[in-house]
């Protein structure tokens, strides 16, 4: 009887770690193939049946950077989305700050309308912003990404830091007040080395968004401050049969930032939830 | 002094956001009443409500509201039940679990481009996809998904990139549930449904709101990936909101129309966020 109920325990345990198992392998399945794919030729890439074995070549990626500059897109997506990440926070930190110290009246209808601009549709207000940026000379400009980045993420940024700052015993400041120390002093030194993980997800959050943000790259850069998600529309064209260097063109777009991803991805879960769920 | 010092800092903030909020609000707000259009820059002037008449009294209107709740509800729908029923099943502690949730996790990641386009081609490409290939080997007939199934499409691209989300945020959501609460059911002899319902569900609520806010945001205005896949197409089959207001704006060059759509984009949204931020953020705050 006790031996049943073991081996009931054994093959409950079992089936959950297989099941597991063939989850993982169905939602890592595309990356693995788009990965293989970019080791295929043309020819391999759209073999009926499709090719798990073959000899595989790295030429597609240096075709790609070859023909599209992988290179400056890249530098543009790294300058952009930290550009924007650091703008961001600039403007947030001190804010966030102020807000969960010294709160006022409407500090929490602020915070809930800061949220709600995040609803605003981007298409609702493309046109006005692509004008704007045209007359300001700023089409086609790194700046532009990174003023509009900034300001998508903003709201969020200063949700996390608000929850985050919360959360430092208020009595640490006071003391530190007592002492004499100046508003800089307090932020440097005390809130800032309090909440360094919230202030690192809720940048990794924002890193993040901007790599993968495609609505305001592919509308308002062509060739000079192209982002990789722009890139990567480009490929979507006539081209696009090309699967084995659009592939490789995606691999190289995606890996920096899965692979900072992983590394990061207990912060940024703290990040995602507004630091509310722990 | 020091208060109103400090209080000072948050004007930075608030005044940046304002100013990224209301120009182009009320830009697009003035445009949608004047004749403008970019291929015809000499009419132009007042025009009344000849914008409105003309964008929602397009017949494909209707098709896409529908078309973008059917994304919306149907990719959150989806990502939450498969995001909490993977990381139930995560719970159990086995050899590799770390690398199956680092696999598990990496959708979220991918560019939503790049997302539409491996599903495009190499997956749903009706002659060297791999769906062709294995409907072929159990003799199924061979779906031409993009175009057969355009928004079934779609939705199995968000969905594949979306419901790693949910997965991580439920996961670290379940990290904090009180064990001892759970033994003591176990104890008590509740089944997995009694468990479920009034421990897990109960304590994972937070969670699933901050999921479903969250992919409302990105839902209402997905973009890339139909502009990579279907264009929207066939006819109107996956046509969303923003999509109709884009093609009005960049492929008719019609500024007019489309800041017509994009207030009316804006009302549906404020729609949905009055709602949301009253049952979920308004909690959040506290």
């Amino acid at each position: 009887m006790n031996i049943g109920y073991k081996n009931m325990r054994r093959l409950k345990h079992q089936s959950i770690v297989l099941a597991c198992y063939i989850l993982a392998i169905i939602f890592f399945f595309p990356i693995f193939w788009m990965i293989l794919t970019s080791l295929k030729t043309e020819l391999q890439a759209i073999s009926v049946p499709p090719l798990f074995f073959f000899e595989p070549t790295f030429e597609n990626f240096s075709i790609v950077q070859e023909r599209s500059d992988y290179l400056k897109y890249a530098t543009n997506s790294i300058i952009t989305s930290f550009g924007a990440t650091i703008f961001a926070l600039i403007i947030a930190v001190p804010s966030a700050y102020s807000m969960a110290f010294f709160p006022g009246r409407f500090t929490k209808d602020i915070l809930l309308w800061m949220l709600s601009t995040k609803m605003l549709p981007a298409v609702g207000v493309m046109m006005p912003v692509y004008l704007l940026a045209d007359s300001a000379g700023l089409l086609d400009t790194k700046t532009v990404l990174i003023i509009i980045f900034a300001m998508m993420n903003l709201p969020i940024i200063m949700w996390l830091l608000f929850s985050y700052f919360k959360e430092i015993p208020v009595e640490i400041l006071e003391a530190s007040r007592m002492d004499g120390s100046t508003t800089w002093d307090e932020l440097r030194h005390i809130v800032l080395p309090l909440s360094w993980g919230g202030v690192a997800s809720a940048a990794l959050l924002s890193i993040v968004l901007c790599w993968n943000e495609a609505f305001w790259a592919i509308n308002l850069t062509a060739g000079d401050a192209g982002t990789l998600t722009a890139l990567i529309a480009s490929y979507s064209s006539p081209e696009g049969l090309f699967w084995a260097k659009l592939s490789a063109a995606s691999t190289m777009a995606c890996a920096p930032i899965v692979i900072f991803g992983w590394f990061c991805q207990k912060q940024l879960v703290q990040g995602l939830t507004f630091g509310a769920v722990k | 002094m020091r208060v109103s010092f400090t209080k000072a800092l948050q004007a930075p903030s608030i005044i940046l956001l304002f100013l990224w909020m209301i120009v182009p609000l009320s830009m697009t707000l003035y445009f949608s009443f004047m004749r403008y259009n970019l291929l015809y820059p000499e009419r132009s002037g007042y025009s009344g409500s000849l914008n409105y008449d003309f964008f929602l009294t397009d017949p494909a209107l209707f098709d896409a509201v529908i078309n973008t709740l059917t994304l919306v509800g149907s990719i959150i729908f989806i990502s939450v039940v498969l995001g909490m029923g993977i990381a139930l099943l995560l719970q159990e502690a086995f050899r590799g679990r770390g690398v199956v949730r680092l696999m598990l996790i990496s959708p979220f990641f991918i560019m939503p481009t790049v997302n539409a386009l491996i599903w495009k081609n190499m997956f749903m490409n009706p002659v060297y996809g791999l769906f062709a290939f294995i409907s072929g080997v159990f003799g199924w007939p061979v779906v031409d998904w993009l175009a057969d199934l355009p928004l079934l499409s779609i939705i199995i691209m968000l969905s594949w990139q979306w419901t790693p989300f949910a997965l991580l945020i439920f996961m670290t959501s379940l990290q904090s549930m009180d064990k001892e609460q759970v033994e003591a059911a176990e104890i008590e002899g509740a089944g997995f449904w009694p468990k479920f319902r009034y421990l897990t569900l109960p304590h994972l609520y937070r969670a699933i709101a901050v999921v479903v806010m969250i992919q409302a945001i990105f839902h209402l205005s997905i973009f890339a990936e139909i502009f990579v896949t279907t264009g929207g197409g066939p006819g109107y089959d996956s046509t969303n909101t923003t999509f109709l207001i884009f093609t009005q704006a960049l492929l008719q060059f019609d500024v007019g129309v489309a800041s017509a759509g994009g207030v009316f984009a804006i009302v549906i949204a404020n729609i949905i966020a009055i709602f949301l931020i009253k049952t979920v953020a308004q909690g959040m705050a506290k």
